[in-house]
C-alpha cells in the first residue's frame, strides 16, 4: 500500500496519480478535511472532488507524529486513539508553514499569521467589517487581501516589506506565467483601492489585552531616511513567507527506503511535485519524466518568488531585548541572542522545548541571529515530530 | 446548528467551524495564558502554532484550530 501524508494539491495529486496506476492508495491529513493551505474549505474545488470522488480512504483529523524507516510504518494520533499503520511506500506531501517574525507585540491577541488569518476565515470567522493590517511579505499578503475583501473586511494596509525595485524584477516574471499570478493574486480588480505599500513593515502591535493598533516603519525604498505610523485595527495579519515542513522527513534519516518527497512550493509547483512522487512510488519512473519540464517551469517561477521577496536586514532588528521569541516558553530576544544554534539555544534555554517544538521560533531565531538552518546542522529530531501523548508513545518506545 | 458549551455557557453555531472559529465568533479573543502569563489567541490557524490551546471534554492542550465542533462539546479556555 501507498501511505500519502499530506491533503494539500501534492498529496491529492500524488494519490490520484498512484490510483490511477493501480496502487492501492491511502492519505493521511491532520486537517479535518482534505485541501491543504490553499483548498482549505473549498467544497467546490475541482480537485478536491475528484479526491472525493476517488473512494481513496483518507484519515482525516489524524497526524503521523513519528515514523520508523527501518519497520516502514507511521504512528499516527487523532484526538481519540493511536495506531500504528505500515506503508510499502511513503510519499512525504507535508507542505508548509508561514514563516513568523518576532516584534514588539506579536503575541497579542489579534495578530494572526497572514494565511493565519486567512485559514480562519476560510474554516468559518466572520471578517465583515473588520479592520484588518496585512502585512510581511510574499503574494501570499495579496491573496489575503483579496480573500479578507471579498468577504468584507475592511483591508486597510498591505505593508510589504520588499522595495519597489525588486516587485519591478517581479513583474515581467508574472507576465511570463500569467495564469499562476500565485492563485487568488490575479486579483487586481480584488484589491482595487486596499492601499499596498512596499518597502514598509509593521514594527509593533499595541493594545491592552488585544491588539489595538499598528506602527508601521517605511525604508523609504533606498532613502536613508525612514518615518513612521501608526493604523487602527483589530486584526493584524503578518507573515513573512513560506517554511516547508521537513520534520517528517528528517525523522526518517538519510535517504530512507521507498519513501518518495512531493517538494512544495506554489500550488503548481506542489501540485506537480504530487504527481511525480504518486507515479514513481506506483512503479511509473517513466511517466513521471514526461513532467519534469512542467516542473522546471514551475520550479523558476518558484525562484524568481523567492528572490524578489528575500527579507531585508532591518527586520533582525525588529524585536526589543524583552521581546519573546518562543511563545511556547516564554524566552526573550536577549537569552537567545548569546548562543551560536538552536541547538545550543535550546540546551541552555527553553527555547523550543514547547509544544509546537521549534516550528515557530527555529526559523524565526535562525534568520534573526544568522544560525545555520535546522537542515543544514545535520539535525535529525528524534521522534516524535509532534507533541504526542504518553500512550501514543508506547508502541514506540517498547519496540 | 450545533450546541456546545463554552466555559459553561451553551451556545450554538453553525455546523462545520472550529473549535477556534466558534472561540472567535463567541467573542472570546484569548484562547489561554502563556508561562509568563500574557493573554493569547491563535496565530496560524493551521496546526503548527499551539497558540490556541484550549480543553476540549475534559482533554487539555486540544488545538482548537484543527477541531471541528460538536454537539455537546464542553469547551474550557
Ligand atoms: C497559511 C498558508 C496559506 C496559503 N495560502 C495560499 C494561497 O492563498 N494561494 C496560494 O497560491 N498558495 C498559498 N499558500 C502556499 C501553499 O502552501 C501552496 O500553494 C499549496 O497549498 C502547497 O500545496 P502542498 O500540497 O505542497 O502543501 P499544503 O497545502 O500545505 O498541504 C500539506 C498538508 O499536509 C498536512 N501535514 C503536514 N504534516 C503532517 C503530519 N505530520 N501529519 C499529518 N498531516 C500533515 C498539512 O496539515 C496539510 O494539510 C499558502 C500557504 C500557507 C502556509
Ligand atoms: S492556531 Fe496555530 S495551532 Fe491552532
Amino acid at each position: 500500500m501507498i501511505v500519502v501524508v499530506g491533503a494539500g494539491p501534492a498529496g491529492i495529486a500524488a494519490a490520484l496519480r498512484a490510483q490511477e496506476c493501480g496502487a492501492r492508495v491511502t492519505v493521511i491529513d491532520d486537517n479535518p478535511s482534505p485541501g491543504g493551505q490553499i483548498w482549505r474549505g473549498e467544497s467546490t474545488n475541482t480537485w478536491v472532488e475528484r479526491f472525493r470522488n476517488s473512494g481513496i480512504p483518507i484519515l482525516a483529523g489524524t497526524r503521523v507524529i513519528a515514523a520508523d524507516a527501518a519497520a516502514h510504518t507511521l504512528l499516527l494520533e487523532t484526538d481519540e486513539n493511536s495506531r500504528e499503520i505500515r506503508y510499502e511506500k511513503l510519499i512525504l506531501a507535508t507542505g508548509s508553514r508561514e514563516l513568523f517574525l518576532p516584534f514588539p507585540g506579536w503575541t497579542l491577541p489579534g495578530v494572526f499569521g497572514a494565511g493565519g488569518l486567512q485559514a480562519l476565515a476560510k474554516s468559518g470567522l466572520p471578517v465583515s467589517g473588520k479592520r484588518v493590517v496585512i502585512g510581511g511579505t510574499g503574494p501570499l499578503l495579496l491573496a489575503v487581501g483579496a480573500y479578507l475583501r471579498q468577504h468584507g473586511a475592511e483591508v486597510k494596509l498591505i505593508a510589504e516589506q520588499a522595495n519597489i525595485q525588486s516587485l519591478a524584477g517581479f513583474a515581467p516574471e508574472l507576465l511570463r506565467h500569467p495564469r499562476k499570478v500565485w492563485q487568488g493574486a490575479s486579483l487586481q480588480w480584488a484589491i482595487a483601492g486596499v492601499p499596498y505599500r512596499t518597502g514598509c513593515w509593521v514594527e509593533s502591535a499595541e493594545g491592552r489585552g488585544r491588539v489595538e493598533r499598528v506602527t508601521i516603519r517605511s525604508g523609504r525604498d533606498g532613502f536613508p531616511t525612514s518615518s513612521s505610523w501608526t493604523e487602527d485595527c483589530d486584526y493584524a495579519a503578518i507573515g513573512y513567507g513560506l517554511v516547508p515542513n521537513r520534520e517528517l522527513e528528517w525523522s526518517l534519516g538519510e535517504n530512507p527506503p521507498d519513501v518518495y518527497i512531493a517538494r512544495t512550493g506554489e500550488m503548481e509547483f506542489s501540485f506537480v511535485e504530487g504527481e511525480i512522487a504518486g507515479l514513481t512510488a506506483a512503479g511509473y519512473a517513466e511517466r513521471a519524466v514526461l513532467l519534469h519540464p512542467k516542473r522546471e517551469k514551475a520550479g523558476a517561477f518558484a525562484a524568481a518568488l523567492d528572490t524578489t521577496f528575500t527579507l531585508r536586514e532591518e527586520l533582525k532588528h525588529l524585536p526589543a531585548p524583552e521581546t519573546f521569541v518562543c511563545r511556547c516558553e516564554d524566552v526573550t530576544c536577549e537569552r537567545l541572542r548569546p548562543f551560536d544554534s538552536f541547538r545550543a539555544a535550546k540546551l541552555h534555554t527553553r527555547c523550543g522545548m514547547g509544544p509546537c517544538q521549534g516550528r515557530v521560533c527555529e526559523p524565526a531565531a535562525s534568520f534573526l541571529f544568522g544560525w545555520p538552518a535546522a537542515s543544514d546542522e545535520g539535525r535529525s529530531p528524534r521522534p516524535p515530530v509532534f507533541p504526542a501523548r504518553i500512550e501514543s508513545l508506547l508502541p514506540v518506545t517498547k519496540g | 446548528m450545533i450546541t456546545l458549551r463554552l466555559n459553561g455557557r451553551a451556545l450554538s453555531f453553525p455546523d462545520g467551524i472550529t473549535v477556534a472559529v466558534a472561540l472567535l465568533q463567541s467573542g472570546q479573543l484569548t484562547f489561554r495564558t502563556s508561562v509568563s502569563g500574557e493573554p493569547r489567541s491563535a496565530v496560524c490557524g493551521m496546526g503548527v502554532c499551539f497558540e490556541c490551546r484550549v480543553t476540549i471534554d475534559g482533554k487539555p492542550h486540544s488545538r482548537s484550530c484543527q477541531t471541528l465542533i460538536r454537539e455537546g462539546m464542553e469547551i474550557r479556555a
